[in-house]
This record gives structure tokens, C-alpha cells and sequence, in this order.
């Protein structure tokens, strides 16, 4: 999933300064399951944003709504868009690609801001703890290094083997960090092919990646 | 491969037990702490490293500070890590290089940024120490660009590479070191060794894979300061092996007799890395105290009339 988390309170009341109809969207993919922008945490920031303003004893009224999915135009057409007409400000809780996608379409000159930071791609460790596990980086290595991604998990994604700072099974940079080359000559000698690491793996093409501009896929099937 | 303009490769290849140091340069851009440097180290090291912004500090880079070196008449190792540069810019150095007469690159994966003074900037890691290995040697033997284009005018470049025995998983050090010669690494140069038993293991695995006659090992040496020394680098410094009782043999002397002890200590060292079988030469890393490199040179007659190693 994409792993997200709520932008601080006070960055986000300077975002909605001036404006008193505020469009709360929610989204019930990624940030639901990392508890970052689903419906229980709009009602959460609805209640936040009406409190400061209270506070401040500046008037504010917001609609709250959250949309299947805002990575897909299918989810933002009628039930969104009806309602943007009454609104001065849309306050996204989506990954940063649903709002861009909410920004897409909405024709009405209406501004968009997120109230969450988009962190990474990645899993649970245990209740409130996700890690990164992939960079997307469009050539996967999984096959030749048991499964684990040195990309993502070494610091210095590294593809032929760890660096001088691997010790006790940590990284160099944070003891928080397991050193992902540790994991993945471990991953290898349990399975049998340890042999396997002495094979050189070649510079990447990281053309596949970001580095070749944005990126765009189409199946043609689909089309 | 034909011989480049490398000391450091004539010296090794004529079985002399080489000597090489390290110079870190300076924060600035006055070439006279260079000059200084060079003064220090002519006549006691075959060849010198010029650090790569060591420790992720920015320092003037390393092909300038080597084209010093060079100036003064000391054979120049240009360090290179993966961190700052792509694999254009890599490539682009080293012909750089090659053109101002260095002979020897060093390639380096480079400390992690977060170590340094500029933790927010964003590293490159287009490629990795290996993949920079096998690059630099094939633009020599090849004549051949990374992406496959020819080089007109190949760089002459002796190639070499780190190893570190005290790094885990020790078990992927002596295959990590096989890759390393795979892929075209000629000379080795070690982390600093303390701890000797370890590196005695780890020499005996490079030897029952024959490495040690692919490739030439340079044996790392740091001179010890102090006590304080000694006990950072053993809890402070990612892949640093310091046992208890170098520390203890470091805090056991007076503080104003520490810097002769650790002089000692590295003297002491080399006299014993020089009876293993597979260790070619030396490479003294006297981190700020270039000073120490003559006299641990001389104490343990290291430049005196051929010694034929193994």
C-alpha cells in the first residue's frame, strides 16, 4: 500500500486561511488501511479544523466525504464533482495521486491541498508501524537476491552485496535499520543459493525508473 | 593488460612490499595544504590515496588535490565513490583523470551522507563500487563506455578496490572480495586492521580461493592518537574492529606518551601483517597526522632495500 501520514495541524489551518467552505475528502483505498486519510480521521480533522477556527471564533463550515478511490476519475465524477459548486477549498486526505487527480478534475478553478504527506510504498511491521519495500523502480531484482529488495532495503541500494557498514545485522546510517544485505545473504544461504550472490548483477537501467521522466503504462488490451 | 604509469603497480608487481598513505584534503581551496602533505609523505610511500569527501565532509575533490600530489612528485591513488556521481560523471573523471597523468583510482561504494555535513542532499548510487570497477577496467582494456560506445584515447588507469574482513556478514567478505577481482579489481586495500586474529581468518579464506594471486593486498593501518581515539573508533565508526586491549594498551600509558604508543602499536602491526602470506604491502590511513607515515615507515624499515614478499 501507499503509506501516508497527516501533514501537523498548524500547516494545514495556513492552507485554509480565508476560506469557510471546506470540501473534506477522504479515501477509502491506501490511507483507510494506514489510518492516515479514511473516513475516521476525517471526522477526526473536521473536528480539529472546527475547534481551532471556534477558537479563533472565525466561522467555518465543512463537507465531509469519502470517495472510493481518488487515484481513479470512475470515483470522482458525479458524487464529487456535484458537490464542489459550494465550496471554496478542497482539503484532500488521499496520497499525493489523489490529489493530483482531485485537482485534474475539478474545472472550477476551486484549490486543491492535501492534508497528509505521502511517505512510501510499503507494509505492516505490526499495529501503527509500516516499512518501505519498494521503490517501483520498473526492473525488479526480487529474482536474484532471495526475494528481498536491496533498492529499497539497503541504504545505499547497493546490488552487489553490502557495504563496509553492515554491522551485527544493522545499517551504517540508523541501528533502526536492518542492513537489507545482511537479510538478503541470510534469505539466500536458508534457501539453499547463497552461491548465487557471486554472480555480478549489472549497473541498473534506472531508465525504467523515474530517472527516464514520468512514467506511463498502457495495456492495450484494456484500452 | 598492458602496465599504465602506475609507481604503485611497477613497485607492486616487483614484488617490493608496498607503502601507501592517505591524504585527506583540505576544506578549502588553498593548494598549499596539499604541497604541505606531499612534503610530509615524498620518499616514505610509493603512492598516495587522495580521499573522496570522506565521511560525506565536502574537501576540495579529489582529482584536483591528486593533480598536486602529482605536481610534487608523488604517485597519486584518485579515491572515487558512488555516492556524489552518476555514471557519466564517473567515467567523465576518470578520463579527466587519465588526461592530467593519474594512474591509480580507488573505487569506493562512499559513506552514507547522513554522516556528513550536508545529511540532507540526496545521493546517487547509479552504480556501485563493482559495477565502477568493472567500468573503469574495461574503459581501459575495452577501450569501451559503460553504455558501449568507443573510447577515443582508453584512460590508463591501475584499478583498485576496498575490502573490509571486519564488516558483517564475515562469511560474504572473501566472496565479496572474489566479486571484487571478477570484476577487475588489481590491488586491495583493507580496512584498518586491529584486530589481527580476524584478519588472519580472513587472509586464510582469500588464500584457499587463490586470490591473493589475482590481486595485490594492501593491508589498512591507522596509527591510534590517543586512548579517546581508540575507544571512538571502536563504538563510533561504522565497520571498525577495536579490541578491549588496544584500548586498554592505549589508555595504559601517560596521555602525553599515547601518540608514540600508538605509533608502536601500528609498527608492531605491520611487522606481523608482513610474515601473512597474501599481504603485498601497506596502506596507512593517518587520519589528519600525515606526520606519522615517515616515522612508521622508518621504525618499521619499510623503505629500506628490497624485501622480496611472496
Amino acid at each position: 500500500m501507499i503509506v501516508a501520514e497527516q501533514k501537523p495541524i498548524e500547516d494545514i489551518m495556513g492552507y485554509l486561511e480565508g476560506h469557510t467552505r471546506i470540501l473534506l475528502l477522504g479515501c477509502h483505498g491506501c490511507v483507510t488501511i494506514c489510518s492516515a486519510g479514511g473516513q475516521k480521521e476525517v471526522d477526526l480533522l473536521a473536528g480539529m479544523i472546527e475547534l481551532a477556527r471556534k477558537r479563533k471564533g472565525q466561522e467555518v463550515s465543512i463537507t465531509r466525504m469519502t470517495l472510493e478511490r481518488q487515484c481513479d476519475p470512475e470515483f470522482l465524477q458525479e458524487e464529487m464533482l456535484g458537490r464542489v459548486k459550494d465550496h471554496d477549498v478542497i482539503l484532500s486526505m488521499a496520497c499525493g495521486v489523489g490529489v493530483q487527480l482531485v485537482a485534474e478534475h475539478v474545472q472550477t478553478g476551486i484549490r486543491v491541498y492535501p492534508a497528509v504527506d505521502t511517505l512510501f510504498m510499503g507494509g505492516v511491521d505490526q499495529k501503527g508501524q509500516w516499512s518501505e519495500r519498494c521503490q517501483g523502480c520498473g526492473d525488479c531484482k526480487l529474482p536474484l537476491t532471495g526475494g528481498i529488495c536491496p533498492v529499497t532495503r539497503c541504504s545505499k541500494s547497493l546490488l552487489n552485496g553490502p557495504c563496509g557498514g553492515s554491522r551485527d545485522g544493522k545499517c551504517e546510517v540508523n541501528p533502526d535499520i536492518p542492513c537489507g544485505w545482511q537479510m538478503i545473504i541470510d534469505r539466500l544461504e536458508a534457501t539453499g543459493c547463497l552461491d548465487q550472490y557471486e554472480k555480478i548483477i549489472e549497473p541498473a537501467d534506472w531508465s525504467k525508473a523515474r530517472d527516464g521522466g514520468p512514467r506511463k503504462y498502457i495495456r492495450p488490451d484494456m484500452v | 593488460m598492458s602496465q599504465t604509469k602506475s609507481n604503485l603497480e611497477r613497485v607492486l608487481k616487483a614484488g617490493k612490499f608496498a607503502v601507501t598513505a592517505e591524504a585527506g584534503p583540505p576544506r578549502g581551496a588553498r593548494p598549499e595544504v596539499v604541497r604541505e602533505k606531499a612534503k610530509i609523505l615524498k620518499g616514505s610511500v610509493d603512492a598516495c590515496n587522495v580521499t573522496d569527501n570522506q565521511t560525506s565532509v565536502v574537501r576540495m575533490c579529489s582529482l584536483a588535490a591528486c593533480t598536486i600530489l602529482q605536481e610534487e612528485g608523488i604517485d597519486a591513488v584518485m579515491q572515487m565513490v558512488c555516492r556524489d556521481r552518476n555514471r557519466i560523471a564517473a567515467q567523465s573523471d576518470i578520463l579527466g583523470a587519465a588526461s592530467l597523468g593519474i594512474s591509480n583510482l580507488l573505487c569506493l561504494t562512499g559513506d552514507h551522507q547522513v554522516f556528513g555535513d550536508h545529511p540532507q542532499s540526496k545521493n546517487v548510487f547509479d552504480l556501485d563500487s563493482i559495477q565502477l570497477v568493472k567500468i573503469a577496467a574495461e574503459m581501459r582494456d575495452k577501450a569501451r563506455f559503460a553504455g558501449g560506445k568507443d573510447i577515443d584515447g582508453p584512460p590508463e588507469m591501475f584499478v583498485g578496490a576496498a575490502a573490509n574482513p571486519f564488516a558483517d556478514p564475515f562469511k560474504i567478505q572473501v566472496p565479496r572480495l572474489a566479486k571484487k577481482v571478477a570484476a577487475g579489481a588489481q590491488f586491495i586495500q583493507t580496512q584498518c586492521i586491529f584486530n589481527l586474529d580476524k584478519f588472519k581468518e580472513f587472509m586464510k579464506g582469500v588464500r584457499d580461493r587463490g586470490l591473493h594471486e589475482k590481486t595485490f593486498i594492501l593491508a589498512g593501518i591507522t596509527p591510534l592518537k590517543s586512548a579517546g581515539m581508540a575507544q571512538y573508533m571502536a563504538t563510533n565508526v561504522a565497520g571498525m574492529d577495536v579490541p578491549e586491549d588496544v584500548i586498554a594498551r592505549m589508555k595504559g600509558v601517560a596521555k602525553d606518551k599515547q601518540k608514540e604508543e600508538g605509533i608502536r602499536i601500528a609498527v608492531e602491526t605491520i611487522q606481523k601483517l608482513k610474515k601473512i602470506d597474501g599481504v603485498r604491502g601497506v596502506h596507512i590511513m593517518a587520519i589528519e597526522w600525515e606526520e606519522a607515515v615517515p616515522e612508521i615507515v622508518k621504525q618499521a624499515r619499510l623503505q629500506e632495500p628490497a624485501k622480496k614478499a611472496k
